[in-house]
């Protein structure tokens, strides 16, 4: 099952919301919280519209309509999401509201849009788009999931072209709360230093990362999503190893033919274990890259990640900002994206030359 | 009435994030739905609760709306008309 | 991707009853479940009418089989309760060399213990028991405590598209069959009553302040109810081969977005239209060919008024028998697709319609009448279920006898 990138739009903690400059100069983060760096949003929402919108929305709004500019298609044939958390502000907003005001006098719009598929409903309303709509909301496999989706449609040749995302929002709130359950690391890092504190923990972020998936082979597309896998809860890394040369294997490749694979080190030390193990074992010889560095650690990141390669395959460069390991300099054809969210949920896509 | 419509004003423009607008921007006679400033049926629903909240009138009928937040005029008349004392 | 999928296994909990027979003797019985609000701590309690199931979460705790309450909601409970009946009554053993995936659906995910916590949550420095709950806190955790419980491992996902969740989960779990990805998957979804919800729908001021009227001249809006609705779904060719009961085939589905308002569907009803008609297209049936509709029917001015649209210009002058069980179980938002799947496939099963409560004047925009007595002993061939949600997501499922 394969689809065509054809487009891409990405708000992110680093200033990616235009397609020009690729991860040339990165921002560090010093307070272990990464927010986005955001466009200006009057630019693609009316006024009358954008006075109402959290975070979340015109950061998620806007992605499509970026991805959607990219990628020349007005009308795509679907629109999925995929969010662990959904829409943070409004949600907070409105529990605040209940729970410091006794339940009374409350008000409705941020009940409205604290709903996880208020994203995909509103760019369909924006679209007039009445075809297949939905949102994924588990965890680290919400984008995987809508991504999946995705795929299987285009098989099934009930859509060309989907418009598919995922997206994150982050607060002092859920900090504050998943610290309580140990997430994140206790001393404030420079997030572009991530890899260097081997100690236990992660930083936090978020971000919004729009695909235009297609099954039409065309000279603007990105790249090709050849296929992705999930694996729940492995028990041991050997379950990692097996699972991923299955997965390999499915699609007949050697791990040798990958030329480089995007790791998703989050710089926990108690789970960043894997990540070595797999690469000593099967990728010796690729190149490796990293990303949470630039975006922190959410349930949606591997859509960063997405993005990534995406853009290293079509711009034929890998930033500086992200290299793990070089290898001598040769095309890139053949990426494989490997995360994984608190040890739950991995996931593995398979992204390459058109 | 006059001080009314000023504080209603301000009011509206608090509560429904009318960023941009001033309260001179508003008239007191422009339609708000619609045309004019262009509220909609979600912003019809925070008004109910601005009218509650702030002035202890209760519209139980959200249908009965429509009528009473036609201006900010309208709004202030029915306000007038119906503030417990 | 021809195989056919069938349901091989049910599970319902809500509140008219604990498991498929309870809920199925209440609804022949016309026993609603709905009365004023008497478990969740709210100040709407003994006010507005919900559809509670009727257990503390104590209760819940021993009826899903946990011994100790490591941070388990209300709403995982329920979800783990009425997964698990739909799995058992498939005939599912342990060690079976399938692959078995979950799609689960919830829109509230774990805000009911979330609400109850939350000001101790984001109190920096604070800790406490409340701790445990915090890793319940989004719609992921309920999906890993089912599937740990059912140890379900191959496929896990949730869906979240508001009131139509659960028929969207099952529309994903027969694809991920057909698409060859796995061979069984338990699909539905459940959702609890919370003060997030109550409130929420409140504010929108489309709650009834008595028990609902699907469908009514006269109806003022929706009660709420909470519990949780599942499957089991199985290709036609391994339900055949190991001889398993079969209720239903789900020969049709389709998901469409009215794209119209966030909360609102268009008047004309534009995107219920298109799911019900692509459902059909897909089913191969014809519109006389529906025997029952399990409506949406959440008794809302606009619901019944677009569904009443959509279905006249669908059918025309032939609408078919039709009612909604929400007067029975309230509207379970993100569980009441599958929950209504489940109320479908016994409709099929037993050739019995459901009426539909508190009927007592037609709607002045059309001549649609439900039925308003059981009707036991008629032929039910095909449901038609829809499921309609917030931000417009339109989703309809036909199932249809073997």
């Amino acid at each position: 099952m394969k689809a065509y990138i054809r487009g891409t739009g990405n708000i992110s903690p680093q200033r990616t919301f235009s397609n020009d400059d690729f991860l040339g100069n990165v921002v560090s983060y010093e307070t272990n919280m990464l927010f986005c760096i955001d466009p200006v949003y009057k630019d693609f929402i009316n006024p009358l519209q954008l006075r109402r919108m959290s975070r979340t929305l015109r950061m998620g709004v806007t992605a499509a309509k970026i991805c959607l500019l990219d990628s020349g298609i007005e009308m795509p044939d679907a629109v999925i999401t995929g969010t662990g958390f959904g829409c943070t502000e409004d949600t907070e907003k409105f529990l605040l509201s209940i729970l410091n005001n006794n339940e009374q006098h409350i008000t409705p719009t941020a009940f409205i849009q604290s709903t996880h598929n208020t994203i995909s409903g509103q760019v369909a309303i924006m679209l007039k788009c009445r075809e297949y709509n939905s949102t994924y909301v588990n965890r680290g496999f919400s984008f995987e999931s809508a991504l999946l989706d995705s795929l299987m449609l285009i098989e099934e040749k009930n859509a060309e072209n989907v418009l598919v995302g995922g997206f994150e929002e982050n607060s002092v709130n859920l900090q504050t709360t998943f610290g309580k359950v140990g997430i994140w690391k206790k001393e404030q890092i420079s997030s572009l230093k991530l890899l260097e504190n081997k100690t236990p923990g992660t930083i936090s972020g978020e971000g919004s990362a729009f695909f235009m998936l297609t099954g039409k082979k065309d000279e603007h597309n990105y790249a090709l999503l050849n296929d992705l896998s999930m694996l729940y809860k492995p028990k041991t890394d050997a379950e990692v190893e097996s699972h991923l040369n299955d997965f390999l294997r499915k699609n007949h490749i050697n791990p040798s033919e990958i030329d480089l694979v995007i790791y998703g080190l989050s710089g926990d030390e108690g789970t960043d274990g894997i990540y070595h193990t797999i690469r000593d074992s099967l990728f010796k010889n690729s190149a490796s890259a990293y990303f949470k560095h630039l975006c922190g650690e959410y349930y949606t990141a591997s859509a960063f990640a997405l993005w990534m390669a995406a853009n290293i395959i079509k711009k034929k460069v890998v930033p500086q900002s992200v290299v793990l390991d070089a290898k001598p300099a040769s095309e890139i054809k053949n990426i494989l994206v490997f995360n994984h969210n608190r040890d739950i949920n991995y996931s593995f896509m398979l992204v390459s030359q058109c | 009435m006059d001080e009314l419509i000023a504080k209603l004003k301000t009011q509206i423009i608090e509560q429904l994030n009318l960023e941009g607008v001033a309260p001179d921007d508003i008239s007191a006679d422009d339609p708000l739905f619609g045309e004019g400033l262009g509220l909609d049926s979600i912003d019809a629903l925070e008004l109910i609760v601005l009218l509650e909240k702030n002035y202890g009138i209760r519209i139980e009928n959200p249908a009965d709306g429509k009528k009473i937040f036609a201006t900010i005029r309208s709004i202030a008349e029915y306000i007038t008309a119906n503030k417990k004392a | 991707m021809s195989r056919r999928v069938v349901i091989t296994g049910l599970g319902v909990i809500s509140a008219i009853g604990d498991n498929v027979r309870e809920n199925f003797s209440s609804l022949k019985a016309k026993r609603t479940g709905i009365e004023h609000i008497n478990i969740l701590q709210t100040i709407h309690k003994g006010i507005l009418p919900a559809g509670e199931v009727k257990h503390s979460d104590e209760e819940l705790l021993q009826l899903a089989g946990v011994s100790e309450n490591t941070g388990y909601t209300r709403l995982a409970l329920l979800g783990m309760i009425a997964a698990r009946e739909a799995f058992i009554s498939s005939g599912a053993k342990k060690g079976e060399r399938k692959r078995t995936g979950l799609v689960t659906a919830t829109t509230v995910g774990g805000m009911g213990g979330t609400e109850k916590y939350y000001l101790d949550y984001i109190e920096p420095g604070k800790t406490g028991d409340f701790v445990k709950y915090i890793n319940s806190y989004d719609c992921g955790d309920s999906a890993e405590k089912i599937a740990d419980s059912l140890g379900i491992k191959d496929f896990i996902t949730s869906i979240n598209t508001a009131c139509s969740s659960s028929a969207n989960a099952l529309m994903l779990g027969a694809r991920l069959i057909k698409h060859g990805r796995l061979d069984r998957v338990v699909a539905g979804g459940v959702d609890a009553l919370t003060k997030f919800t109550i409130n929420g729908f409140n504010s929108l001021m489309i709650l009834d302040k008595e028990n609902c009227k699907p469908f009514d001249k006269n109806r003022t809006g929706l009660n709420l109810g909470e519990g949780a609705g599942y499957v089991v779904l199985e290709s036609l060719e391994d339900a055949q081969k190991e001889g398993k009961t079969i209720y239903c085939e789900l020969t049709g589905y389709a998901n469409t977005c009215d794209a119209y308002h966030q909360t609102a569907s268009s008047p004309e009803g534009a995107g219920a239209y298109l799911s019900m008609s692509k459902a059909l297209v897909m089913s191969g049936l014809k519109v006389e060919d529906i025997d029952y509709i399990n409506v949406h029917g959440t008794a809302t001015q606009i619901n019944d008024l677009s569904e009443g649209n959509a279905m006249t210009k669908l059918f025309g002058g032939n609408v078919p028998k039709f009612s909604s069980t929400k007067a029975y179980t309230g509207h379970t938002l993100g569980a009441s697709g599958g929950i209504e799947a489940v109320f479908s496939a016994l409709s099929i099963q037993n050739n019995i319609i459901f009426p539909n409560l508190n009927f007592k004047e037609k709607m002045d925009e059309f001549n649609l009448v439900p039925v308003t007595e059981l009707e036991e002993n008629v032929r039910v061939r095909n449901v038609l279920s829809n499921s309609f949600g917030f931000g417009g997501n339109n989703s309809s499922l036909i199932f249809s006898a073997l």
